[in-house]
């Protein structure tokens, strides 16, 4: 007798608890094999490029909040960085470390996710590290509660610096942070890190190679684990990162246990990037004082800026035809890029290991759908 | 050895067994709030708007709705406009503080509650009346002025209007009405029609009310 | 007319039950006194067994609050104890739907099925001196059998559903359920031998010494076994909540997802309470014949405990992997415990065929040695599958070197 199969096709997502929002994966399985993977995604656009064209400079970094709403700060950054470039002006020093503190305590914010997320679809069974790493998250949107007022969308920074100093009780809040925080992330180290279950899960299961990864275009952790340790923040250093040392984490062989790893060593090199712009934070003023509410660039003209964010290189580009907004902006959001091999890193796994992956991919549907 | 790391993992998980919850359980107890929080319930200083709808023409939303008719009476009374509806819509609010900080007479707070919760989208408007009515207890958000008086909101204390401009609110009033400082002198010649403070010329300028 | 009982019945060696009987026995038929006997103790039995997952469900979710420092229910009752109630009653009103397609015969048949496993094995865990429902000679071969039950519920429920999540559940809960049958069974063949009995009673007896130390690598293959048959992590692949949402059941709805969950829960205790019985000694500790209970409920926690603590800590293993440790590893452990096993008896067992207290000390000892043994060298065996193969560069690509090539 002769057991007769045929491939299943199954719908992950929009409403399945491990695609980061509400991401559909049109997958061919084989028994559990993936053979046919078909990414649709769309779900969550809300034109936030053409709404820009419709608010002045200052209103759009309310949108960019909207992008990636687990690092908002990141999102912030690259748009007022890309207006900078724009009207051709500079932060205040001041203004550059609180933009680079707040930058690098949000990327340690969005890695926790990422990991605890990463971990929670391995199957820890009610994210018990996915628990540890928001508590330790939790602590961050209290210090973005102090700066700025708002946990999640904060709208913190200004083309032209940030929009007000921090709070006299920042400061020791944050060394509060910086002090109870190794403590927690080497609980968590010690409770996942080199857990032998995480281990034959993760290490050589969907491995990116270097070459596909770089003519894909895919950048951050995903890039970084395949073996090219190319980091905007060294690369091309904007606000205060020049000032500060630091090292870019690279994996070896770019599977998923590499991807993982390298999030939580950039949360170490995001600690003390911390520590070290607040030894060199001087006082002064923090925005530009000279800036009109309604900016308005010259004709034209166009600007790149983009920053390091935690899920890789984003992007802004803005057009101005001399009028109060942009005329043109478009985003490069590094969890869209990093999807397109989201092909070579599912088929030929399992379903098991489908899920996995995408989380080691951390991608972000406010960011992709826009 | 192998199994060893799976047997840290457990020492972890138990060591957090012993630990205090850190999360809370929020009708009973409540996280502190930084007086910076933005919140909700928008505060409002009638007798510092001047009617100008900068807020409503930098919301990026466009929820704020402002109807001003000029008032005959009086301009050297300080009522330049009458504000016949100045309604925001929180139900499409994103909070981002904005028009707080496109006001530029200090009339306009960011609140510091979060629990105006509703069971229809209609109802989730501040009219103007709510505005006028509503306890005075102002985010610090983009306003150095209360925080440098140490003002904490969720303190319970209400700020006056007075006290909640970053200048003196005598040299306000006559901004406000279109008339210049030097042209008059006389601080306590300013006759005030407004509904509340009718004896405000007695008050001293103390400090911020509700200052720790 | 009095009624007497049989003394090889099965049910004799039940004190309630003989009570019940002989009292309905002077009014009534026998064969209705025998019927309205065995109502009350199944009565019993099973309302305890639902007020035991009653309370586990409760205590998990407070244990799981508190590993991951959270609160856990706290709302209904004190200590949030009347949130199974809650639950109950929300389920209760929640509609009972069957997908379209489905079929209904077989899908609405897998509650029951879930459930009568469970409550079967209840009936010969003996949980304090002389008072098992009914103290089978034949008890762990019972066990095994029925227990094995599940495999049915849970294919019947990945099939009828008309669901491919839960066609992937079923498939998954199928294929480990099956390979986990044979290193328990073979796991607990060493415990039979050294009790030299197969009724659960004559084990527990047997354990002078507790058999979690003389049979130490039985201990740990049934451990794993019972909890990929339960579905518990790190095995729990037939659900994985995370890949396959819920599983096979993620059809069910309503009182028939209680009842689903209700026999999972209840599953963990039972299992737990058949590795109180067989590895731990029961109902044994000081002044046995009167708190035995009260030591079999204090060991029943710990083992609960025990679960409950993996469950908070580890990932998930895969289906496939799952499958090359219970055939690789478990299979060769157990054999071997069986080897040794059996030529330790062979060795140390008098000419009354019998082991004494101190015979047991010596095999303690030497299968603990065995097992040290085992998990070293399994250990070293399965380090390339751990090990990094390479490890990644300790951070040390620097941007200046990257500025300046480019």
């Amino acid at each position: 007798m002769t057991i007769r199969t045929e491939p299943v096709t199954v719908n992950i997502g929009p409403q399945h608890p491990s695609t980061h929002g509400v991401f559909r994966l049109r997958v061919t399985f084989d028994g559990e094999v993936v053979v046919q993977v078909e990414p649709v995604f769309g779900y969550l656009h809300r034109g936030t490029e053409k709404l820009a064209e419709e608010r002045n400079y200052v209103q759009v970094v309310t949108l960019t909040d909207r992008l990636d709403y687990v690092s908002s700060m990141t999102n912030n950054q690259a748009y007022c960085l890309a207006v900078e470039k724009l009207l051709e002006v500079e932060p205040p020093p001041r203004g550059k470390y609180l933009r680079t503190i707040t930058a690098e305590l949000q990327r340690i914010a969005s890695h926790l996710v990422g990991v605890g997320f990463f971990l929670q679809e391995l199957g820890t069974f009610g994210g018990t590290p996915l628990m540890y790493c928001f508590r330790s998250r939790e602590r961050i949107l209290d210090l973005f509660e102090m700066l700025c007022g708002a946990r999640i969308t904060v709208s913190y920074m200004r083309p032209g610096g940030v929009f007000a100093d921090a709070p006299a009780d920042f400061w020791p809040a944050l060394a509060t942070f910086l002090n109870a925080f190794p403590g927690e992330l080497a609980e968590l180290e010690q409770l996942i890190l080199e857990n032998e279950i995480l281990m034959v899960r993760t290490r050589g299961v969907s491995p990116l190679p270097l070459d596909l990864a770089i003519n894909c275009s895919v950048s951050g952790p995903v890039l970084r684990a395949s073996g090219l340790a190319w980091d905007w923040r060294k690369v091309d250093p904007y606000d205060a990162y020049d000032k500060v040392e630091f090292q870019v984490p690279v994996g070896s062989n770019g599977d998923n246990y590499d991807r993982f790893w390298v999030r939580m060593q950039e949360v170490r090199q995001s600690l003390s990037i911390v520590r070290q712009c607040i030894a060199q934070i001087e006082p002064g003023p923090v925005r530009l004082p000279d800036l009109p509410l309604v900016l308005r660039a010259a004709p034209g003209k166009e600007a790149y800026g983009r920053i390091e964010a935690p899920r890789g290189e984003l992007g802004f580009y803005l057009v101005s035809d001399g009028g109060v907004s942009p005329y043109r902006c478009k985003i490069r959001s590094p969890s869209l890029i990093n999807l397109t091999v989201t092909e070579h890193l599912l088929v030929g796994w399992k379903l098991a290991d489908m899920i996995v992956t995408l989380g080691s991919v951390d991608i972000n549907m406010g960011e992709v759908d826009r | 050895m192998y199994g060893l790391q799976m047997v840290r993992g457990l020492l972890v998980t138990l060591k957090n067994l012993t630990r205090k919850p850190f999360t809370v359980q929020y009708p009973e107890e409540r996280l502190p709030q930084h007086p910076r929080f933005r919140g909700e319930e928008f505060v409002w200083y009638e007798e510092r708007c001047t009617g100008c709808a900068s807020c409503a023409k930098y919301c990026p939303l466009g929820i704020i709705k402002i109807v001003t008719s000029p008032s005959g009476t009086a301009v050297p009374q300080g009522d330049k406009y009458r504000l016949e509806v100045f309604d925001i819509e929180i139900a499409r609010c994103m909070f981002c503080g904005l028009c707080v900080e496109a006001c530029p007479y200090d009339a306009l707070f960011m609140g510091s509650g979060f629990e105006q919760g509703r069971y229809s989208r209609r109802d989730l408007v501040i009219p103007i009346q709510q505005l006028r009515e509503s306890d005075k207890r102002p985010s610090t958000w983009f306003r150095p002025q209360l925080e440098e008086a140490k003002y904490n909101p969720h303190l319970g204390q209400p700020v006056d209007w007075k006290q909640a401009g970053r200048e003196s609110w005598r040299w306000h009033q006559r901004e406000k009405a279109g008339l210049r400082l030097d042209s008059h002198p006389a601080d306590s010649n300013v006759p005030d029609e407004t509904e509340k403070p009718t004896q405000a010329n007695a008050l001293p300028e103390g400090p911020v009310q509700g200052a720790r | 007319m009095s009624c007497r009982l049989a003394a090889d019945n099965v049910l004799y060696g039940n004190p309630l039950f003989r009570w019940v009987y002989d009292l309905a026995g002077s009014a009534l038929p026998c064969w209705l006194a025998y019927i309205i006997a065995g109502l009350v103790v199944m009565f019993i039995v099973v309302n305890g067994v639902l007020a035991g997952t009653a309370v586990l469900t409760w205590a998990e979710r407070k244990l799981l609050g508190r590993f991951q420092n959270r609160v856990g229910p706290n709302r209904w009752g004190p200590f949030g104890l009347l949130q199974p109630m809650a639950d109950l009653v929300k389920l209760l009103t929640k509609e009972n739907l069957t997908p379209k397609g489905a079929d209904r015969l077989v899908f609405n048949l897998v509650p029951i099925l879930m459930m009568m496993p469970t409550l079967l094995v209840v009936a010969v865990v003996p949980f304090a001196m002389n008072t098992a429902v009914a103290d089978l000679s034949i008890g762990v071969l019972y066990i095994l059998a029925v227990s094995s039950l599940t495999i049915l519920a849970i294919f019947m429920a990945g099939w009828s559903s008309n669901n491919r999540f839960a066609l992937f559940g079923a498939a998954r809960g199928v294929a480990v359920l099956v390979s986990y049958e044979v290193p328990v069974v073979l796991s607990l063949l060493g415990v039979v031998m050294v009790a030299g009995s197969m009724s659960l009673s004559g084990v527990v007896e047997a354990q002078a010494v507790p058999f979690l130390l003389v049979q130490p690598i039985a201990l740990f293959v049934f451990a794993a076994g019972t909890s990929a048959e339960l579905n518990r992590t790190p095995f729990d692949v037939a659900e994985g909540e995370s890949e396959i949402v819920a599983g096979y059941h993620i059809e069910y709805s309503g009182i028939k997802f209680a009842i689903i969950q209700a026999s999972e829960f209840g599953g963990t205790i039972t299992a737990s309470a058949v590795i109180v019985t067989l590895f731990l000694a029961g109902w044994q500790g000081p002044l046995a014949s009167y708190l035995g209970w009260l030591w079999f409920l204090l060991k029943l926690g710990l083992v609960l405990f025990l679960f409950v603590w993996v469950r908070a800590t580890y990932p998930r293993l895969r289906t496939d992997q799952i499958m090359a440790f219970s055939w690789k590893f478990l299979l060769s452990i157990s054999l071997i415990n069986l080897l040794a096993t059996s030529l330790e008896i062979y060795w140390l067992r008098g000419a009354e065929r019998a082991l004494t207290t101190g015979d047991l000390w010596i095999m303690a000892l030497m299968n603990l040695a065995i097992a040290a043994a085992c998990l070293l060298v399994a250990g070293r065996l399965s380090q390339a599958k751990v090990r990094r193969v390479r490890p990644p560069l300790p951070v040390a690509a620097s941007g200046t070197a990257a500025r300046e090539a480019r």
